[in-house]
């Protein structure tokens, strides 16, 4: 590790360390990739994640981020490669560790005429929780959505629904949870709320959170790891100082705006960066 | 906090064993349990289950009361007619049923949750059958019961072949739900359509209002191919002469069997294959 870097947080540059040797990991992606016909979504990738670690998956769009969580869910299958979950291989043995993990996504959704209630009494159902009211109860008090439990699902607000989905996602207590762009379409004070909670749940249960964002600020606040993805490649992995220093920019959506636009090579070449040994000429 | 306490405030999951019979049954329960939560939301849906096959059933009524009028000793046949539109309702029901419940969770945008839950997919195809007999039972019931005050009509009068023909019809149903829910799942709601329409297309070829032998002898060779067709023959006989012959039925249910479970292996492969080409990312675009 570069001890030059001012990690904000050492422990989260050791789960870096952690996370690329794999040992042990709840997430181990190796040699992944995904054809959609003739385009390449997600292209010869390997990473892990170290047990309660935050990661952020960046990138523009069509970096492959979705596709890539998606892999991990077992909603696509990969064209060559391995993803294991908990140690099982999601392509074939998802439902041995589904229970271990939840997801939220702002492009699927809960059941819009069923109420909060109800909708949550159904994921507790398929989730085997047998203690579904003290459950629902507590979450509903944790993410203050109490009010909202008799209301149709429908009805609720952008920020309100978040909230709502966050429940569904955390009523297993899920040791890995995958998020989709987690305030996407929500103010900065709800944003905001929702990044505290993501963050204190990690940090309270020791979980795993994998996150898909394009907002810099909740990347910078959340992760302790960036794993920057670019045409279906991880380009970048380490942590956001890290990011910052290698390109030696100021933020990290300098970083990012960076590599969207191909101006990856004025990067600060490091002579240990063992992830990026050529770019692509914009 | 101990995790008894942790438990018993919620802070904690008590988390169930998650794969065996019991895990199984407890999974479709719940989703289940989702659908009668949708149907209680909409009186609307309620009276929509029961409106469509109260009306077919009042138009094929009075055609049966005015042929009945007449010297032909077919149309006199005690409630053949009735007799057809209700079991043709079990099946189209039923099927629709299965269909329609499955569209809703693409139309909700729901898919993605269920199937990155523990739920498996025989358990999402158990709950989807499951519910189709229940909502069948809704629309049925009512449906049955008027043609018998309106029209004297007592689908009972089938005896015991009726609970044949009802599962008959209804595993056909299923059949034909599976191979729609896959298509469905690997080309998106474009294919909705066919939801609707492939139960029709069993309305020519089962001969649901006239018997095999009005059809061409080629055709005369897919129609019993078709499991309904034996039912509506079967139907047919017991009204007009008084006689049932099992074998038809154990002919039927041979059928059933192989189409049963081409459509699970049909529904399987448009999983398969909707994981492959991640259109379960893209449900309802």
């Amino acid at each position: 590790m570069d001890e030059r870097v001012d990690s904000p947080n050492q422990a989260a540059r050791e789960g870096v360390a952690a996370g690329r040797t794999g040992a042990g990991s709840p997430v181990a992606v190796h040699d992944l990739t995904k054809f959609y016909g003739a385009v390449t979504a997600v292209d010869h990738i390997s990473f892990s994640l170290a047990q309660g670690t935050t990661v952020a998956l960046l990138g523009g769009n069509g970096a492959g981020k979705t596709t890539t969580i998606a892999m991990l869910l077992g909603l696509v299958m990969p064209s060559s490669g391995e993803v294991r979950v908990f140690g099982a291989d999601m392509s074939r043995n998802r439902g041995s560790v589904a229970h271990r993990l939840n997801f939220q996504s702002p492009y699927v959704d809960l059941p819009a005429r069923l109420t909060v209630k109800q909708n949550l009494t159904v994921y507790a159902g398929l989730y085997g929780i047998g203690n579904p009211a003290e459950r629902i109860a507590h979450i509903a008090l944790d993410l203050q959505i109490e009010e909202l439990l008799d209301r149709p699902t429908g009805k609720l607000s952008a920020g309100q629904k978040t909230r709502v989905g966050l429940a569904k996602a955390l009523l297993n207590a899920p040791e890995l949870l995958l998020l989709d762009e987690p305030t996407a379409s929500l103010d900065p004070d709800t944003a905001d709320w929702i990044r505290w909670k993501l963050k204190h749940y990690a940090e309270s249960r020791g979980a795993t959170l994998l996150f898909a964002s394009h907002n810099m600020a909740e990347v910078e606040r959340l992760a302790d790891r960036v794993i920057l993805l670019d045409a279906g490649r991880i380009i970048e992995d380490g942590t956001p100082a890290q990011l910052i220093e290698t390109y030696g920019k100021a933020t990290l959506e300098e970083v990012f705006l960076d590599v969207v636009r191909g101006r990856a090579r004025e990067r600060v070449q490091r002579p240990e960066d063992e992830v990026l040994p050529a770019r692509k000429a914009s | 906090m101990s995790a008894a306490v942790a438990i018993a405030s919620g802070a904690e999951p008590m988390l169930l064993p998650q794969s065996g019979v019991r895990a199984s049954l407890r999974r479709i329960g719940a989703l289940v349990v989702r659908y009668i939560y949708l149907l209680r939301s909409s009186g609307v849906r309620l009276v929509e289950l029961i409106y469509w096959p109260f009306l077919q059933m009042l138009t094929w009524g009075f055609l049966q009361k005015y042929l009945a009028g007449t010297t032909s000793p077919y149309a006199q046949g005690a409630g053949v007619l009735i007799g057809s539109v209700l079991l043709w309702d079990i099946l189209f029901r039923s099927k629709i049923g299965f269909s329609t419940t499955f569209i809703e969770e693409m139309w909700s945008r729901n898919l993605g949750n269920l199937l990155t839950s523990p739920l498996r997919p025989f358990e999402l195809v158990a709950a989807l059958s499951l519910w189709s007999v229940i909502r069948l039972s809704v629309s049925m019931v009512p449906v049955a019961l008027a043609a018998y005050f309106i029209f004297g009509f007592n689908l009972l009068d089938l005896g015991l072949p009726l609970v044949a023909f009802f599962v008959v019809l209804v595993l056909t149903s299923w059949s034909l739900g599976l191979i729609s829910a896959g298509v469905i799942l690997r080309y998106g709601l474009g294919a909705e359509e066919l939801a609707w329409s492939l139960a029709f297309l069993l309305l020519p070829l089962c001969c649901v209002y006239y018997p095999v032998s009005v059809l061409p002898g080629w055709l005369q060779v897919i129609a019993l191919a078709l499991p309904p067709t034996h039912v509506f023959e079967g139907m047919r006989s017991i009204l007009l002469h008084h006689t049932f012959d099992v074998k038809e039925l154990w002919w039927a249910l041979g059928l059933n069997a192989v189409y049963l479970l081409g459509g699970y292996l049909t529904f399987s492969w448009f999983l398969v294959s909707a994981r492959e080409n991640g259109t379960l990312v893209q449900l309802g675009e």
